[in-house]
């Protein structure tokens, strides 16, 4: 494990080494949240209504869901704050940390106010019981104590933009079919977050590697792709192992290719999966982003729907957008 | 001739996006608006279309970075814009590519196109075929549309 760092100076967020730093503390500051905000009681009718199945789904993905914020709230992004290069960095870290706890108790709000303390420890037990997710859990903790920073952030951001979504499908999945739509409000704003979380230390990362030579730089990028590999066969078969009895499991793997996608270009790496097997369902991406299936493709000529504002009247004083 | 005006942080998002384009090879020129406020302001005297990331994080006020803002603050600049592709994250909702249809509104001009972060292989090849496509027909300079 990852000594403490043995010294700190007083920060001065007045003198700035890495802009981004404040950027990104003011965007997190900016978003923050609790789950008692979102009235998701309002659900129980929809709960209700759903079959046992679809209980013992959502519950399973949940409590996987929580395992990973728990391990980047307690473990993850703490292990990150010895390897900062500012004070700045290691403060935005503790945000991101404090968030993954926040994210990691927004579940069991959600649990104590849909289910029975029965089907919590169940879930729970299954938890710890299905290899897939364990193995996930613990390749990711033996970078974080592993000691290399640059892996360690490279696991940080697969697992911030790329382990999360094989849970994330199915509050998007049910909200498209308007069922438990606070649930995946809260769910939602914890995409939002991880968002942020793996940009930044996606481009933390980048930093980091622009001060090493070239072969460590090409090392860092082989071995950024294995690993990707290496925990993307692990999370097909997790994805099975929760969505073969509902029949969704393609689906879920063209939302894992997309996102695995996205976490390579958080970390300045160009897209692996091609395009044919991104084709996420437009009703999950409607549901995450309700814009995002709007065609705004102005030189394919098949847009139907391209922006073109009116005319607006301005003058330069009010350029203000 | 016709330029492809854009921004980009230091995270590089954009800048990676457009030069995976090569627009220069097309023999449309590039531009990046400068980062901070003491650098040297860029002026523009062509066509061209603007590529902006999307700020904010959701919050509509901020989507536009401050420094595409005073870019088009200046109708110099403003009056040669002919369209806006942005870029964004749909992990921020609603706010995905935010800043795309806010300029198009603001400058009365095509929300070309939307990529998220640095773009893939597809994303690359439309913008660069159908910018290259589009500025063979748009070359001219027109009435700034904005103006009262």
């Amino acid at each position: 494990m990852t000594a403490l760092i043995d010294r700190v100076t007083a920060i001065n967020w007045n003198r700035l080494d890495d802009e981004k730093d404040l950027e990104v503390w003011d965007r997190l500051t900016g978003n923050f949240w609790l789950p008692e905000k979102v009235p998701v009681s309002n659900d129980i009718p929809d709960w209700r209504a759903m079959s046992e199945a679809e209980h013992t789904l959502t519950m399973r993905v949940f409590t996987g869901l929580t395992l990973l914020d728990t391990i980047q709230g307690t473990v993850g992004a703490v292990s990150l704050i010895p390897d900062a290069l500012t004070p700045h960095e290691e403060a935005v870290y503790t945000n991101i940390a404090f968030m993954e706890s926040v994210h990691a108790k927004s579940y069991s709000s959600i649990f104590s106010t849909l289910c029975s303390s029965e089907q919590i420890d169940e879930a729970f037990s299954w938890s710890e019981r299905n290899e897939h997710l364990q193995r996930k859990a613990q390749i990711v903790l033996d970078y974080y104590e592993g000691d290399d920073p640059l892996k360690r952030k490279v696991a940080s951001t697969l697992l911030e933009s790329f382990l999360f979504y094989s849970g994330f499908y199915l509050p998007m999945y049910f909200s498209a079919h308007a069922k438990l739509t606070n649930t995946a409000d809260v769910i939602r704003l914890i995409i939002r977050d991880e968002a942020v979380h793996g940009y930044y230390i996606g481009y933390k990362y980048q930093r980091g590697l622009a001060l090493a030579g070239e072969a460590r730089q090409s090392e860092m990028e082989s071995y950024t792709y294995e690993l990707l590999n290496e925990l993307y066969e692990n999370e097909v078969e997790y994805t099975h192992s929760l969505y073969d009895e509902v029949g969704l499991s393609d689906d879920v793997e063209k939302f894992l290719h997309y996102n695995a996608n996205k976490a390579l270009m958080n970390l300045g790496y160009p897209a692996l999966f091609p395009d044919e097997i991104c084709d996420v369902n437009p009703a999950i991406l409607a549901a995450l982003s309700p814009n995002a299936d709007e065609n705004h493709d102005f030189f394919s000529g098949s847009g139907s729907s391209y922006v073109m504002g009116k005319a607006e009247e301005t003058d330069d004083d009010d350029w203000d957008f | 001739m016709a330029a492809v005006v854009y921004f980009s942080s230091a995270s590089n998002n954009t800048a990676r996006f457009v030069e995976h384009c090569a627009f220069d090879s097309a023999g449309i020129h590039t531009a990046r608006i400068p980062l901070r406020a003491t650098d040297e302001p860029l002026q523009i005297n062509e066509p061209f279309v603007l590529i902006c990331p999307t700020y904010g994080g959701g919050d509509a006020t901020k989507a536009v970075p401050v420094q595409v803002k005073r870019f088009l603050n200046d109708p110099a600049n403003r009056r040669w814009i002919r369209g806006i592709i942005a870029s964004g994250n749909t992990n921020f909702g609603e706010a995905y590519a935010a800043a795309g249809p806010i300029i198009a509104r603001k400058c009365h001009v095509p929300l070309m196109y939307r990529f998220e972060l640095m773009g893939t292989g597809s994303d690359v090849r439309a913008v660069r075929e159908g910018l290259i496509k589009f500025f063979t027909h748009a070359t001219e300079p027109t009435q700034p549309q904005d103006r009262p």
